[in-house]
């Protein structure tokens, strides 16, 4: 059961860690500041369900562990949420598609049969709901915005929207879970991220490619060359040293 | 970023009656203004409503004129509720 919620616990790290890569270069203050909350809200979530595996496990993991001393290989978090921020369609873009999709996967979860995950998910499903509003907001006013935003909006859907197959895709660990209650299907939050996503790009402008193929890997921990990059500044610290505390 | 509206927000606190004047920020429109000023006001879990209002559209009184428009209150205490008693059936009030 662990290794399923290691998988959205890895998405939630990773996404935040990427968002975290904006403080201090976001393009507004205003920015500076909701990248860093949406960050904060995934690390959260993050923690719980690390905590929570690294129990089921049984192996005295505990979050700190699973976080930072596991090797790229490891990481068994979806393509999408490891791309590089890119410029500030790409980020956006980004949060919207994974957001969407973990609204209803969170809604659902909070029926779960594993007490836990039924409380991570309810705190979980309002903060994701933010995150769609703010990055919708953001991708409908980039899409139909200027010239410039526009292109670029297209060119992040261009780069991006082959990482979204993935998001439905459950792995045998997944279906485990699925079968025993604890985690909801993730096939069945695919109607509406569709809507959310049809909704948003069509007030925005933009349409989805015709994708002959969507990438997929990451819950084999088979990931691109970014996320290697971003393990290492991530873990670097707890690294160099081990049980620090501050 | 120059172009940006600037807007003014006001917060209820949690259990408060009135909206407070907090501070500003830039945003392109108001439901931006409105994202904006929850994530940059409202992080503490400072109150649960939040109003914005485009700066541009406050008209201020005018520092210059303060002598008359505020020194004249300054000798009508009788306008203070302080020279009523108050009988003590009815308590506080």
């Amino acid at each position: 059961m662990h290794a399923a919620l290691l998988e959205i616990a890895d998405d939630c790290l990773v996404l935040g860690h990427r968002l975290s890569e904006w403080c201090g270069h976001a393009p507004m203050l205003e920015e500076d500041l909701a990248l860093p909350n949406m960050a904060l809200d995934l690390i959260g979530t993050a923690r719980g369900l690390y905590d929570h595996a690294g129990a089921l496990e049984g192996k005295g993991r505990g979050e700190n562990e699973l976080a930072y001393f596991r090797g790229e290989r490891d990481f068994v978090n979806c393509l999408l949420v490891e791309r590089p921020n890119g410029d500030f369609a790409q980020t956006m873009l980004r949060q919207l598609y994974f957001a969407a999709f973990m609204e209803p996967y969170w809604r659902a979860a909070t029926a779960s049969t594993d007490p836990v995950v039924a409380g991570i998910a309810g705190k979980a499903v309002k903060e994701v709901a933010y995150h769609i509003r703010h990055a919708g907001e953001w991708v409908i006013r980039l899409g139909d915005g200027t010239e410039e935003s526009a292109r670029r909006m297209r060119a992040a859907v261009a780069a991006l929207h082959r990482y979204t197959g993935e998001l439905f895709e459950s792995s045998p660990a997944a279906e485990a879970a699925e079968a025993a209650g604890v985690l909801p299907k993730r096939a069945e939050c695919r109607a509406e991220w569709d809507r959310v996503i049809g909704m948003v790009f069509a007030e925005a402008g933009l349409e989805p490619p015709a994708v002959a193929h969507m990438q997929t890997g990451g819950r084999q921990g088979i990931h691109g060359e970014a996320l290697g990059h971003m393990l290492a500044e991530m873990q670097s610290l707890a690294r160099a040293h081990p049980g620090a505390v501050w | 970023m120059t172009e940006t509206p600037l807007w003014e927000v006001f917060i209820r606190p949690r259990n408060g009656l009135a909206h407070k004047h907090v501070g500003s920020l830039h945003a392109a429109d108001a439901a931006l203004a409105l994202q904006a000023a929850r994530d940059v006001y409202t992080r503490r879990g400072e109150g649960n409503s939040i109003w914005v209002v485009p700066s541009a559209a406050i008209t201020a009184s005018d520092p210059d004129h303060a002598d008359e428009m505020f020194d004249p209150t300054g000798d009508k205490v009788y306008r203070h509720p302080t020279f009523y008693e108050i009988p003590e059936d009815v308590g506080h009030m």
